[in-house]
């Protein structure tokens, strides 16, 4: 029989002393001692990793701006397929069509399912009007997919989501006025503003997705002709009442505010993409090469490519796919549900009789 | 200039590894990166995201009275949580919920304790485990209810759903009680269990491991599902069997700290030794605290989600008359219950107004008697005086005959006198019948003021 262990030997694991905290709240408890929560976090990020991530983006813009190219340089790899080759014909479809291609990436252990939908068509036409609505329907056609898994019976553990989280739209840059009629010399020449398409595409979208406008080949545009544009650009937003993203109204607290209008101030970004890399002072960066230098793609000096990468990958991938769940998604489903309502339609008879617990929704 | 490598590296020899790596990506094909894109820090994003809403935990206890739950909260979260004790008198099982808000680092938790009060004091236990139960279900039903609004806030919702269910063993160290293999069998289903053994400072060695096999042993033969610590995740699969393994646990609990060497520990001071809670030679506790919240915290509240919440789901939209019959049908089904909600709203709202109004008539008809019955009374009066009146009129009518019958035989009175006067042609006795006149007349008016009646008239001669 051996005798019940009660010795005065000291405990076997020393106590880590965490610093007290002293919870704010009605019913905030103080912590003696060392707890282990926060080793929560830990357990969300290894469950993460293993589930992957999901990010689905679409480009609109005409042709010829240069999107492929953009998402080519965004994600490092070949995602979208470039439509134009030298020495190939590109044919502009009719109406606007809309591509999809999936890759999965992987970096850091981190593997993401990237969706590139590309627009071809959009704007290409004599004729443009609703040649957005294609581009409507088919994120609207994401979210109901959405939906219906959402409120089946038995749906599965982790809903397939192919809604669109970030929507890039490539602003052209307008050609200066005043060149031929009479422009005064030595001052400096007015940029055009939004053109009326860009305007009703930003208005009607920014109702259901994430729009985020950038300034596609900003390397005509010097510093100042650049700086003009864009102010002129965010007064035209401002004065529509389009808010793209980030939105004002969905920054959470002040730190999330002063980061976001950090951002806002910048916005739309002046990018310039490329593919191909070239030397440059010894090291290969990847860069368009003209007669009168290299643009490196990188450099922030350069273009403003570093600021889109950094708001649409490193910093607020995560916030873009929560405001489309939280905010679009969620507006889609009143907007659904409450149309559905309407006496006139039709009751199938697939419906076995309602039970006593209906009573109780 | 050089082509862009990727492109030129896709030869055959890669389809190879990319016919390997579609099985896993759901058939699609792998990119490989040919340079930092920076997504790498997406798990920070979202770890961010989450410490900004803070995370929410809720245990249930349940236990009988004494068996050590508020202690070894207490323990567990190194604070004291102000619980009051209670009796063992209590006709029924009730839940006392409990929420605080602890904050270790800068990560908030939500914490919500769950007190069985009661549970097993009553001398008849048969509905001991059934508002449980009901509390389970209705913590699910509310979620449930979120979710199924137009218009709803699942983001800032504060989930109630109980996460972990710690189900207190009576040290006796034999086996487990009846009303303890009812409760778990009702509830397995619904929360995951973890079975602890309460107040373990009153078992030896040996007879615990005895115990503990004997509980584990019952459980499996009476087809009660515990929660198993998940072993799918190699980082943590190894001490999660380990710790499967040592199911259920004996702890021990205290809130009140011994000097032992230099330190000031938790432990409960016997006059034959100390039991220390953190020791784990002594007792399980440290294993209890390392499973429960910094192994596998996460996946209880996962399990909850995906699986228990689920199966609820399912059940009470199959009880609604739902059924995935083919994917077109269901939003129409959903419709339909927002339907039949509706139309139930509107017949209630009938119904109710319906109520409103009959009360409403009920009221003036009411008030309509009570008005009826102050105009009868009022008749009724009315009617008593006027009768009065009439009396009276009457006894003034005799009294007018009376008067006039004497006025009546006065004048034939007079007309005798005038003639016998007329006769002897005497003047005096004029003087005096006119005298004698005058004081009838005199005496007529009085009589018409005693009766008092004005408005009786009597025209004299």
């Amino acid at each position: 029989m051996e005798p019940e262990e009660h010795s005065m030997e000291p405990p076997a694991t020393p106590e880590e002393e965490m610093p007290l905290t002293a919870a704010p709240g009605p019913a905030g408890c103080q912590l003696f001692g060392y707890v282990g929560i926060e080793a929560v976090l830990d357990q969300m990020k290894v469950k993460t990793m293993k589930m992957g991530f999901e990010f689905n983006i679409m480009v609109v813009g005409q042709s010829g701006l240069g999107k492929s190219t953009m998402v080519n340089t965004l994600f490092k790899s070949k995602v979208s397929r470039k439509a134009s080759q030298p020495g190939q014909e590109e044919r502009i479809p009719k109406t606007v069509q809309l591509q999809s291609v999936t890759h999965v990436i992987e970096e850091k252990g981190v593997k993401m399912k990237l969706t590139v939908t590309d627009t071809p068509g959009f704007g290409d036409q004599i004729n443009n009007e609703n040649c957005w609505d294609p581009i409507i329907k088919y994120i609207n056609e994401q979210y109901e997919r959405y939906l219906r898994e959402e409120i089946l019976i038995t749906r599965k553990r982790k809903i397939p989501d192919t809604r669109v989280h970030g929507c890039v739209y490539f602003v052209m840059v307008v050609p200066p006025w005043g060149g031929g009629h009479g422009g005064h010399a030595g001052v400096m020449v007015v940029l055009g503003r939004l053109r009326p398409l860009d305007l009703e595409f930003m208005r009607r979208l920014s109702k259901i997705v994430n729009v985020v406008p950038v300034i596609a080949k900003a390397d005509t545009l010097t510093l100042e002709e650049r700086a003009e544009f864009k102010q002129r650009i965010q007064e035209d937003l401002k004065t529509h009442a389009i808010s793209v993203y980030p939105q004002e109204d969905f920054d959470q607290d002040p730190d999330d505010r002063a980061l976001n209008d950090r951002i806002r101030e910048k916005i739309p970004f002046a990018v310039v993409g490329a593919d191909q890399e070239h030397q440059v002072n010894g090291k290969r960066v990847l860069g368009r090469k003209t007669k009168w230098g290299i643009i490196e793609v990188e450099n922030p000096a350069h273009c403003e490519f570093p600021l889109l990468q950094d708001l649409l990958i490193r910093s607020h991938l995560q916030d873009l796919k929560d405001i489309t769940h939280n905010v679009h998604y969620e507006s889609y489903r009143v907007r659904r549900l409450n149309e559905s309502n309407r006496p006139e339609l039709s009751s199938p008879n697939g419906l076995p009789g309602k039970g006593e617990g209906g009573s109780d929704l | 200039v050089l082509p862009y490598p990727v492109v030129t590296s896709v030869p055959p020899l890669t389809f190879l590894l990319l016919g390997h790596t579609q099985l896993k990506n759901d058939g699609y094909r792998t990119l490989p990166l040919s340079g930092h894109v920076g997504f790498g820090s997406l798990p920070d994003q979202l770890v961010k995201k989450s410490i900004k809403q803070g995370f929410c935990f809720n245990i249930l206890c349940i236990g009988e009275t004494g068996s050590g739950k508020s202690t070894l909260i207490n323990s567990l979260f190194n604070t004291t949580f102000d619980d009051p004790v209670s009796s063992h008198f209590l006709p029924s099982v009730k839940l006392r919920a409990q929420t605080y808000e602890l904050q270790e680092a800068n990560v908030l938790l939500k914490l919500t304790i769950v007190n069985t009060v009661g549970f097993g004091d009553q001398i008849n236990k048969e509905n001991s485990y059934q508002p449980i139960v009901d509390y389970i279900d209705a913590q699910f039903e509310a979620y449930l209810q979120e979710e199924l609004k137009i218009k709803r806030s699942l983001f800032s919702y504060h989930d109630t759903r109980i996460h972990v269910c710690l189900y207190f063993i009576s040290p006796t160290g034999h086996s487990l009680k009846t009303l303890d293999l009812l409760a778990m069998k009702s509830l397995d289903s619904k929360v995951n269990i973890i079975p602890i053994i309460g107040k373990a400072d009153s078992i030896s060695k040996t007879e615990l491991q005895k115990f503990k096999n004997k509980i584990m042993s019952e459980l499996v033969s009476n087809g009660v599902q515990i929660y198993q610590f998940p072993t799918d995740d190699e980082t943590i699969s190894k001490i999660n069997t380990i710790m499967n393994g040592h199911l259920p646990f004996a702890v021990v609990g205290s809130t009140e700290e011994v000097r032992i060497g230099n330190k000031m520990v938790r432990a409960r001071q016997y006059p034959w030794g100390i039991v220390q809670v953190e020791n784990e030679n002594h007792c399980d506790f440290v294993k209890l605290r390392e499973m429960l919240i910094c192994t596998n915290m996460e996946d209880l509240r996962e399990q909850t989600h995906a699986r228990h919440y689920e199966l609820y789901r399912r059940c009470r939209l199959e009880e609604m008359g739902f059924r995935d019959i083919g994917p077109e049908n269901k939003p129409v089904s959903l419709q339909e219950a927002y339907e039949a909600k509706r139309h139930e709203f509107y017949l209630e709202l009938q119904r109710k107004e319906e109520e409103m109004r009959q009360q409403f008539v009920q009221r003036v008809k009411e008030k309509e008697a009570i008005l009826k019955e102050a105009e009868q009374k009022v008749h009724a009066k009315f009617e008593e005086r006027m009768l009065a009146l009439q009396e009276v009129k009457l006894k003034l009518e005799k009294k007018k005959k009376v008067l006039e019958d004497e006025i009546a035989m006065f004048v034939e009175k007079k007309a005798n006198a005038e003639v016998l006067q007329s006769q002897p042609s005497v003047s005096t006795p004029l003087l005096s019948l006119k005298k004698d006149k005058d004081r009838k007349k005199y005496v007529l008016m009085l009589v018409i003021r005693g009766s008092k009646k004005k408005f009786l008239h009597i025209s004299l001669l």
